[in-house]
């Protein structure tokens, strides 16, 4: 116990920890996801560890590369992808978090543009939709947070008595929403898909390959473990139970994955800008004082 | 990390001139009764991200340049397995005017599946093996194909004839 109250006191440490756990907590989510999605679909389904093989597997593979600025914003991708997680870990404030996020988010955009692919264009262009759908519902879920607590830090949170989720449960609903776009799940993989192919392929990822798709997946990794994290975050007070409401939200998210199909980018704006987005305008109506 | 390769070996798909038999049968290895994902087969439909290929049906000599180009754009290691008897030595279409053959004459193959169509265990089994063979190769290994022969195709020209009535008509004028 000594090393654990060690790790959490020391802010250099912590980030050397989250940084080692958080691709490991991401490609075991990822890897509960495939194993539940088969059991639901009546299958046996791949081993539990099949993403940490997926991942080391592309990382011994053949370097193949369209050009250097591809790499580049693939590594600027997964950078801003670790600083976002860092800073969340620090507790720094919020927005920028936020931003972090976005910036990291449109470094995959700009790599994906950057080949002359059309599924690869017509995937980034989605994935600009997909962020234009979610980032509202995020800050006005920073909003919520900041009327609360009066500061965009992310540490006073933790400061509370009371956990998040009995001030903010509909902004926990529609944070559901954001995850599923996060995570690339029906009825919002319209940028690119985990499971199969689609109609543009595979989208964004459509020119990586090898060592490269490596990079973004691990990227994919850090996103999850720190959307896991945020769910984690709203019932602070007992973390059994911010772990058991996160994957709570987690379930619900892959059943919606399964039970959906895929709809069209437009209507996933549409969507997020009605249903979410009103849950989180009638969450800060009783929050605004 | 070659342990790995075998672990999850990613399937890309190509339709090489199929009567789409086999493509019908190679989709139900992935439906809840044979379930190809417990080896750790995903079916990807870009050749960027897959390691073995799987050819269904004979090479024609225009998608020949087609499978070549599928097959140098998946980065080693990799391994191709020919899906069916018209993969493997042109079957029902082999004495087509267009066919080449098999589709060994373009690529290397590793693993053979006859039948037609195999059986979707068969096809399982292929797979099975194919992994078997990657796991020994490297990225290192060598997977240069042959260059093909390209056939220019352009319209005759026009005989002299065709072109003297029209300076005719002109000096008419």
């Amino acid at each position: 116990m000594t090393y654990i109250n060690m790790i959490i006191e020391s802010p250099l440490l912590r980030c050397i920890a989250v940084l080692i756990l958080a691709p490991t907590i991401g490609t075991l989510l990822s890897g509960f996801d495939r194993k539940f999605t088969a059991r639901l679909q009546g299958r046996v389904g791949p081993s539990f560890w099949q993403p940490v093989y997926d991942i080391l597997k592309l990382f011994g593979k053949q370097q193949i590369l369209v050009h250097r600025t591809q790499l580049a914003y693939a590594i600027l991708h997964l950078f801003f992808m670790m600083l976002t997680l860092v800073l969340l870990v620090l507790g720094q404030d919020l927005l920028m978090i936020l931003f972090c996020q976005a910036f990291s988010a449109l470094c995959l955009v700009i790599a994906s543009m950057s080949v002359r692919s059309p599924y690869s264009w017509i995937g980034s262009q989605r994935k600009i939709l997909q962020m234009l759908a979610y980032e509202p519902t995020l800050i006005l879920l920073i909003l919520a947070v900041y009327l609360q607590n009066n500061s965009f830090l992310g540490f006073k949170v933790l400061e509370r008595d009371t956990p998040l989720i009995y001030s903010m449960p509909l902004m926990f609903i529609s944070l559901l929403f954001v995850i599923a776009i996060e995570f690339e799940k029906s009825p919002f993989d319209v940028a690119s898909s985990h499971h199969a192919h689609q109609e543009i392929v595979k989208g964004t990822t459509l020119e990586f390959s090898g060592p490269f798709l490596g990079l973004i997946e691990v990227a994919h990794a850090y996103e999850m473990a720190m959307f896991f994290g945020l769910m984690v975050a709203f019932w602070h007070t007992s973390i059994i139970m911010g772990i058991v409401l996160a994957l709570i939200g987690f379930i619900l998210v892959l059943i919606m994955d399964n039970i959906c199909a895929r709809l069209t980018s437009w209507w996933m704006v549409r969507f997020m800008w009605t249903i979410p987005l009103t849950l989180s305008l009638a969450n800060l109506i009783w929050l605004w004082r | 990390m070659s342990k790995f390769t075998g672990k999850s070996p990613w399937v890309v798909h190509f339709n090489c001139n199929s009567c789409n038999g086999c493509d019908i049968e190679f989709l139900a290895c992935l439906t809840p009764l044979y379930d190809a994902e417990r080896f750790g087969v995903l079916h990807v439909g870009n050749p960027k991200h897959a390691d073995i290929l799987v050819v269904t049906g004979s090479v024609n000599k225009k998608n020949m340049h087609v499978l070549k180009n599928v097959y140098d754009q998946i980065p080693a290691p990799k391994a191709v397995v020919a899906m069916g008897v018209c993969a493997a030595t042109g079957g029902l279409f082999a004495d087509c005017y267009n066919v080449v053959g098999g589709i060994d004459k373009v690529i290397p193959v590793d693993v053979h599946v006859p039948g037609c169509p195999p059986k979707p265990e068969a096809m399982l089994d292929g797979i099975v093996k194919a992994v078997e063979i990657l796991k020994k190769k490297t990225k290192e290994t060598e997977t240069v194909t042959e260059e093909l022969p390209v056939v220019i195709v352009k319209p005759k020209e026009l005989p002299a004839e065709t072109a003297a009535p029209a300076t005719a008509k002109e000096s008419e004028k």
